[in-house]
């Protein structure tokens, strides 16, 4: 290890007990100086613990924390907290009805004076925006910013604090590829700037991409950490996982020639989404769409299952042309779907896995509009152990769940009705490996069972099971890749480059 | 690179202009009121009298405070169903302290000067009360001030055996009735308290940490706001307009029967979300709301000068308010939440 004499941040033997689970079992971490420090590790390994104990907001049961050699200050004592540690937390901490300016300035609007001044503090936060290159006008609703625009905003609310040390907390989860390449290259200019970061992620790329050092959590306790060009990929997934294992390894399928189309779209479009779309999907094949984030990707996989209303053009399922716009219709024939956002779209938190999963198929599972309970269970039972779904049985919440988990629960949905074709939308967005593979292990069954499926993912491995990818761009299907495409190949596709 | 640096410039461009109109957004009722003064006046010559335009905003004082309590709430992210209540039963209890037994008070006769502070502190504990149930218990805001909208006016009830007060100390009643430089009381006070709310959510951080709770209370309490403490504070004040409402009204009407307040809370509520307060917390303007209320005031004034019979000016009430929400929302331009 570079530096530890000088850490900057030192966690020491942290237990925290929420009730019966233990979050974090005698756990630590120790960063140095100008690193940036990658923290990973599975869903419910503790990450999110930690950053709560380094910022202040929970306290360790056993433990201490230490800033530069010297104990945390009292947890009551937000400024001490702040000057010491920022950051940019999982869920946005941008207040949607203010302003930037005074998102950047909350609870400190004032200069001195009890009155707000808002001209002064508008040209203050334009100063910090100024100062870190973030090109957002101080004035402008934080509700009208994108999500990228959003993070520069808390990054730059935590730098001003005077903190020289910032935890980001899976901020690329939410980006797409060149907003994720933005971040890197302002990271970077961070470190630079000699500031210390603490990154964590899912994407074990972007581990290597930006990070000296690595840490691993697992099971709520402290694996590994070492130098990160000492770690290749490989030991790092075992670190994580606990066991040898590999990338998901797409299988070897073949579409048939005679399979029938269970998914045609012609001359589809949505104006200022995508235009001219024809796409058709044979019975048990995979095809995937990538793009930027203004592609139009996701935009036209929403068309399909009827959460949008395209404009023009048609789409057939199965033989059956569905009412565009209307999702109920679609279901019926016979076309399942995992939306983009989960947490919006993809469940109810508060109802059981069984519930949940089955919803589609309510009507199956009982006469004149009931539901059988006990058959409810036996179908949510069956999904649970065909998905790998880790939970106490179909009556737990999904709230409870971990993302992974919550996610297999959202394509048990899709997959309740034997659909014959699937649109799944970034699947894997913040799941860990294991769950990526049941995940990505689940499309690939439906498919050998003869469905179709559309996969649209931000991530080059996902795209990996598809037996082509069809690149969108500017909301026009540019290029299609068969099976066996490099990652240059299809990046380059995807930002406009080949012809 | 110079493609992404492009692309960069392109992701990042500056949100246009047009939100500065943001700072409009409170205004969006103005149209609406004018309108009103326009159809007003077609209704009857006496409605554009300064007398007449007088006695809407006396008419309409108490309320607006409520709406002002209200929206304080609101814009912090809670719930205040009770205060309705509170308009009638602070008021009748104050006064039961200090009138005798004859006129159905306690017998405790204390001095009449204490009448009105006694009453500001009942609707203060009140509101202290419902921040204790919501805040410490962790109850729904919604279900924990339904239960003590019946509970507040069924202790008044109680107390008075149903029946009103009349025999009220003269300086009880004088803030609801007196005339400070041609205009009521109840009209000034009612105006110093919206500028002081104005003031208070526009300049102050205290009154912007109430933004922020309503708006996304995990991120206020990381940066560094007493979420609980400053939602505590916000509900006493709250019970404590309700009852200076009850004051006014008290002495505009020279007596507090048993129903004083009751079925407030639905024009109180209309008039902060047709001015533009958002029940989901975060939005609006304490100046929006007194729009909303100017609007209620005068839609009632109209429908009294045209002699709508009473069995049907609920539904025009009704249908007003809707279309009010309309034009407001027409002309916002923004969904309304």
């Amino acid at each position: 290890m570079t530096s530890t004499e000088l850490a900057v941040v030192e966690a020491r033997n942290i237990t925290k007990r929420f009730g019966p689970t233990v979050a974090l079992d005698n756990a630590g971490i120790t960063i140095g100086a100008g690193q940036t420090h990658a923290l990973v590790g599975r869903n419910g390994a503790g990450k999110s613990t930690l950053v709560s104990i380094l910022t202040g907001l929970q306290r360790p049961d056993q433990g201490e924390v230490l800033f530069a050699g010297e104990p945390a200050p009292a947890l009551a004592d937000r400024d001490a907290w702040r000057s010491r540690v920022a950051c940019v937390y999982q869920r946005s901490t941008i207040i949607p009805a203010l302003t930037v300016a005074e998102n950047l300035f909350i609870n400190r609007q004032t200069e001195g004076g009890r009155l707000i001044n808002w001209r002064a503090l508008r040209a203050r936060a334009q100063n910090v925006l100024d100062q870190y290159g973030v090109a957002i006008d101080a004035g402008s609703q934080a509700g009208d910013l994108s999500i990228e625009q959003r993070q520069l905003v808390e990054i730059a609310r935590a730098l001003s604090f005077g903190a020289r040390f910032i935890i980001l907390d899976e901020p690329t989860a939410q980006l797409d590829g060149p907003a994720i390449s933005r971040l890197f290259d302002r990271m970077r200019a961070l470190r630079e700037q000699g500031v210390t970061m603490m990154f964590i992620s899912h994407h074990l790329e972007e581990v290597y991409e930006v990070c000296q050092t690595v840490t691993v959590f697992r099971d709520a306790r402290h694996v590994i950490t070492s130098p990160v060009p000492d770690l290749p990929h490989d030991a790092l997934v075992a670190a994580m996982t606990g066991e040898a294992a590999v990338a998901y390894q797409a299988r070897n399928r073949k579409v048939k020639a005679k399979a029938p189309i269970v998914l045609a779209v012609s001359g589809l479009g949505l104006a200022g989404r995508f235009q001219d779309v024809d796409l058709q999907v044979r019975g048990g094949e995979i095809v995937g769409l990538a793009g930027s984030g203004s592609s139009g990707k996701v935009g036209l996989a929403e068309s399909l299952v009827g959460l949008r209303r395209p404009d023009t053009g048609t789409i057939t399922v199965n033989g059956a042309t569905p009412r565009l716009g209307d999702v109920p219709s679609a279901l019926k024939a016979g076309l399942g779907f995992v939306p983009q956002d989960r947490h919006h779209q993809g469940f109810v938190p508060l109802l059981s896995i069984g519930e949940n999963a089955t919803m589609p198929i309510a009507h199956k599972l009982g006469r004149f509009g009931t539901i059988s309970s006990a058959r409810r269970r036996t179908r949510a039972e069956g999904m649970i152990e065909q998905l790998d779904i880790k939970t106490t049985g179909p009556d737990q919440p999904v709230g409870d769940l971990s993302g992974g988990n919550a996610q297999k629960v959202v394509l048990a949905r899709a997959l309740a009705d034997d659909p014959s074709a699937l649109v799944v939308i970034n699947p894997t967005a913040g799941v860990d490996i294991k769950a990526k593979r049941a995940l990505l292990g689940s499309v690939e069954d439906a498919a050998a069972r003869g469905a179709g499926a559309v996969l649209v993912s931000d991530e080059l491995d996902d795209l990996r099971i598809c037996d082509r990818v069809l690149v969108m761009f500017h909301g026009r299907v540019t290029k299609e890749l068969p099976r066996g495409w490099t990652d240059s190949e299809l990046v380059a596709a995807m930002e406009g480059i080949s012809s | 690179m110079t493609d992404s640096a492009m692309s960069d410039r392109r992701t990042l461009a500056r949100p246009g202009a047009g939100l500065r109109l943001g700072r409009f957004r409170d205004l969006t009722l103005v149209p609406v009121i004018v309108v009103l003064l326009i159809a007003g006046s077609f209704v009857d010559p006496v409605f554009l009298t300064p007398g007449n335009l007088t006695n809407v905003l006396q008419q309409q004082s108490a309320l607006a405070l409520v709406v002002l309590a209200e929206a304080l709430i609101l814009i912090a992210g809670k719930f205040d169903l009770s205060l309705e209540s509170t308009v009638g039963m602070a008021p009748a209890v104050a006064v039961m302290f200090v009138i005798p037994v004859s006129a159905g008070g306690f017998g405790l006769e204390i001095p009449a000067a204490l009448a009105i502070p006694l009453c500001l502190l009942i609707g203060a504990a009140i509101g202290a009360f419902n921040g204790f149930l919501i805040l410490r218990f962790q109850l729904s805001a919604f279900v924990v001030t339904l239960a003590m909208l019946i509970v507040v006016h069924g202790l008044q009830l109680g107390l008075t055996g149903g029946k009103s007060l009349f025999a009220l100390p003269e300086s009880f009643t004088y803030l609801g009735g007196a005339n400070w430089l041609g205009l009521p009381a109840a009209v000034w006070i009612t105006g110093v308290l919206f500028a002081a709310g104005i003031a208070a959510l526009g300049y102050f951080r205290a009154g912007r940490s109430l933004y922020a709770i309503g708006g996304n209370a995990d991120a206020a309490r990381a940066a560094g706001i007493r979420v609980e403490r400053v939602l505590w504070v916000v509900f006493i004040v709250g019970g404590t307009l309700a009852a200076l409402a009850g004051v006014l009204e008290t002495g505009r009407l020279g007596g507090i029967s048993a129903n004083q307040g009751v079925g407030w809370i639905f024009m109180v509520f209309a008039a902060a979300v047709i001015g533009g307060v958002s029940m989901d917390g975060g939005k609006g303007t304490i100046l929006g709301a007194l729009t909303g209320v100017l609007v209620i005031g005068l839609v009632e004034n109209i429908l009294t000068l045209k002699g709508v019979p009473g069995e049907w000016k609920q539904l025009v009430y009704g249908a007003i308010i809707l279309v009010a929400l309309m034009i407001s929302r027409l002309a916002g331009g923004r969904a309304q939440d």
